[in-house]
């Protein structure tokens, strides 16, 4: 079942053109990656995805799980199962990470009319998260991101991801600034949430990370469109190529 | 006293007499009101050209006949809901004052160590109680501010706390002051004396609140006197009606090594004058002033600190946010003298504030006067908008957008309450303010009834 349709997507970003039609169907169960030069649009299409409202679709239709994204604020399609690990995490002084993250949790529940969790049934829940993105309880109490490090930032996101339990994950950027301990931890994390009823989405600069996060599907965005779909053997002939190789006049188009 | 005064403060003139009259026997404490009543009529209510009140405009307080605050306790008023409303459970006390006079049967005296004095100042003045001599008016300075000498004018009652030396009170001390307004205005001015010996330790809150709507003046000035190694915390919680007049002045005195806290939260009142003024008086001392206002319709707040550093080795830690929403305006006025002895000393200032809305206003200013050569001294402030980038953060995380502000302001405020060291105090402001910002969603869903009683405040006042 798809869980993701991304259809001729054409998106602005201050009246310039950065996507330039993107056509991507993402499956339950599976994992793909999208790679690509800098400048690309990956981040974009995260963006728009995330339905950040700087970002404006001038056509094409995303649904997710069979409803139309785009007429969805970013509140609604988390509720509706869509979670993205950002590539800069904001820092909220003030709010502790267990708070916010229960908020968080209690808003989706209850958009799903499911019952809210008070903080004895939350705090379990979130420690066993924890441990698993080998984070320690300190951090708990401690404001959003506010002093985490970069490897710290991006485990936490990888905490509220699964402690949100999204149908439809999209990792931006997740490897950026991580050391290759980090990675693993992060990676450990990603690969504890793939199920059959899930699917993510790994956007990404660099292959290093699909080292650890194998996809199922790789693709390669150039100019805002992708250019070249493949196995996970794809990346590793990216990596060794470059992506000149994958662009449209070298692929033989 | 010239004719001219007398007649520009008739109102006063005659509650002065009237008071005075009844309190021949005492005769320090009559020459206290004398010369504060005289300093009064001398420099009279503050103007704008005042560079200390340049951005207050006091003249609703001076043209307004205020009448001394009669006994309220034959109004027939109720006070349980407001008294139910007024708990922080765990106090170790509450004590109530009812239009400034202490209502023995409002409240709640708690048992205290042996030899600690809570109770109220009219009583402990009745009793001639030998400290009051030696402490009250003393630190206050009358010459500088005319609403204290004012209150001084009007000394009467108020909070009293004696705490010897080594005494340690964990749970918080708790003043309760109602106003209840009338159709001919009336003031107080409660006079609160809280002297804490050598090595002491304990909470203060004074809380100002009014039953009912209208026009009253609290004049309030508290003077705390720490002794060596005391650790006192004061808080000051103003949520009077919005058509109150609220000026509060708190003047503490630190001896060496001394730890002493002054906690404002500022969300009631029309036009709010909140003056925090503690002199560092001893080596190695150390303050902290915290403080948060959260206006809203046409409330003006201003905050005026002074901080004096008149030993060595002292410590002082200003932080002061401000959220603004409608055509409120607030004031930061933070001035920090360093007297010429006063070397190594360290103070720091911050005020930030957020504007919610395009009337609201801020005005804030630090002001240092540096008289020595070894100090390390710094201030800043911040002027802004609820950041886009962390409401956007909230939002894909499934927080709506109302509630996800409404998270971003108590984060705001939390920065001032988390440094709040008394708990009990703390849950209580923290539930309070919470409950003071807009459309703020209670994570475990409280209760959606409160939320809309949230909502429907905010509405009444916007």
């Amino acid at each position: 079942m798809a869980i993701l349709e991304i259809k001729d997507l054409h998106a602005n970003v201050q009246n310039h053109e950065i996507l330039k039609g993107v056509n991507l169907t993402i499956n339950a169960g599976e994992v793909h990656s999208i790679m690509g030069p800098n400048g690309s649009g990956k981040s974009t299409l995260a963006q728009v995805l995330a339905r950040r409202e700087a970002y404006e679709v001038t056509r094409g239709q995303v649904l997710l799980n069979g409803k139309d994204l785009l007429a969805m604020k970013a509140e609604e399609a988390a509720c509706e199962g869509l979670f993205m690990a950002f590539q800069y995490p904001v820092e909220i002084p003030g709010i502790s990470n267990a708070y916010f993250l229960r908020a968080a949790l209690n808003a989706i529940r209850k958009y799903r009319g499911e019952e809210e969790l008070d903080a004895m049934d939350f705090l379990p829940l979130l420690k066993e998260k924890m441990r698993l993105l080998e984070m320690d309880e300190r951090f708990l109490n401690r404001p959003v991101n506010e002093g985490f490090s970069g490897g710290e930032k991006k485990r936490n996101e990888i905490v509220q991801m699964a402690v949100l339990e999204p149908k439809m994950a999209i990792l931006d950027e997740t490897d950026s600034g991580l050391d290759i301990d980090a990675l693993k931890i992060v990676a450990k994390g990603v690969n504890a949430m793939r199920s059959p009823d899930r699917a993510i989405l790994v956007v990404t600069h660099y292959q290093r990370l699909l080292d650890y996060i194998v996809p199922d599907f790789v693709h390669v965005l150039v100019d805002g469109r992708i250019v070249k779909s493949g196995g996970k053997e794809l990346a590793l002939e990216l990596e060794d190529k470059g992506y000149g190789w994958a662009e449209p006049a070298s692929a033989g188009r | 006293m010239a004719t001219a005064a007398t007649e520009r403060f008739r109102n006063y003139v005659e509650a002065f007499h009237a008071l005075d009259g009844q309190h021949k026997s005492v005769a320090w404490l009559r020459a206290l009101r004398e010369r504060g009543f005289a300093r009064f009529c001398e420099v009279g209510f503050p103007t704008t050209k005042d560079e200390d009140w340049r951005f207050t405009n006091v003249n609703p307080i001076a043209q307004t006949p205020f009448q001394l605050a009669r006994d309220a306790r034959q109004s027939g008023a109720v006070y349980g809901d407001v008294l139910d409303a007024c708990r922080i459970p765990g106090a170790a006390c509450q004590l109530v004052f009812v239009n400034g006079r202490f209502a023995s049967d409002l409240s709640e005296l708690g048992s205290l160590p042996e030899g600690v004095r809570v109770g109220s100042l009219a009583q402990a003045i009745a009793q001639d109680d030998h400290l009051l001599e030696t402490h009250l008016g003393r630190y206050l300075n009358l010459e500088r501010d005319a609403f204290a000498a004012l209150n001084t004018a009007f000394i009467e009652d108020g909070a009293y706390v004696y705490l010897p030396r080594r005494t340690v009170i964990e749970a918080p001390i708790y003043f309760l002051f109602i106003s209840i307004p009338t159709q001919h205005p009336e003031m107080t001015n409660p006079r609160n004396l809280i002297v804490a010996e050598e090595a002491t330790e304990a909470s203060i809150v004074e809380d100002y609140v009014s039953l009912g709507s209208g026009v009253s003046f609290s004049n309030a000035v508290t003077e705390l006197v720490a002794g060596e190694d005391a650790v006192i915390s004061h808080y000051l919680l103003e949520r009077e009606d919005r058509q109150a007049f609220n000026v509060s002045t708190l003047r503490t005195q630190q001896a060496r090594s001394s730890n002493v806290s002054s906690h404002s939260v500022l969300l009631g009142g029309g036009l709010v004058r909140n003056n925090v003024h503690p002199v560092l008086g001893g080596e190695g001392g150390e303050c902290l002033i915290n403080g948060l206002f959260i206006g809203n319709g046409s409330q003006h707040m201003d905050n005026y600190m002074l901080v004096e550093h008149a030993s060595p080795h002292c410590s002082s830690r200003q932080f002061y946010n401000g959220i603004l929403d409608g055509r409120s305006h607030g004031v930061f006025h933070g001035r920090i003298i360093v007297h010429k002895d006063a070397q190594k000393t360290d103070a720091k200032q911050t005020n930030r504030n957020l504007l919610l809305s395009d009337d609201a206003q801020i005005d804030t200013k630090p002001q240092l006067e540096i008289y020595a050569d070894d100090v390390k001294c710094t201030h800043g402030a911040t002027i802004g908008q609820v950041d886009e980038n962390a409401l956007f953060y909230l939002r894909s995380r499934g927080i709506e957008e109302a509630s996800a502000r409404a998270l971003l302001l108590l984060a705001f405020a939390n920065e001032c309450l988390d440094r709040m060291k008394c708990k009990p105090v703390r849950d209580y402001l923290r539930d309070l303010v919470q409950g003071w910002l807009p459309g703020i969603s209670t994570p475990a869903g409280q209760d959606g009834a409160r939320t809309e009683e949230v909502a429907r405040r905010w509405e009444e006042v916007g």
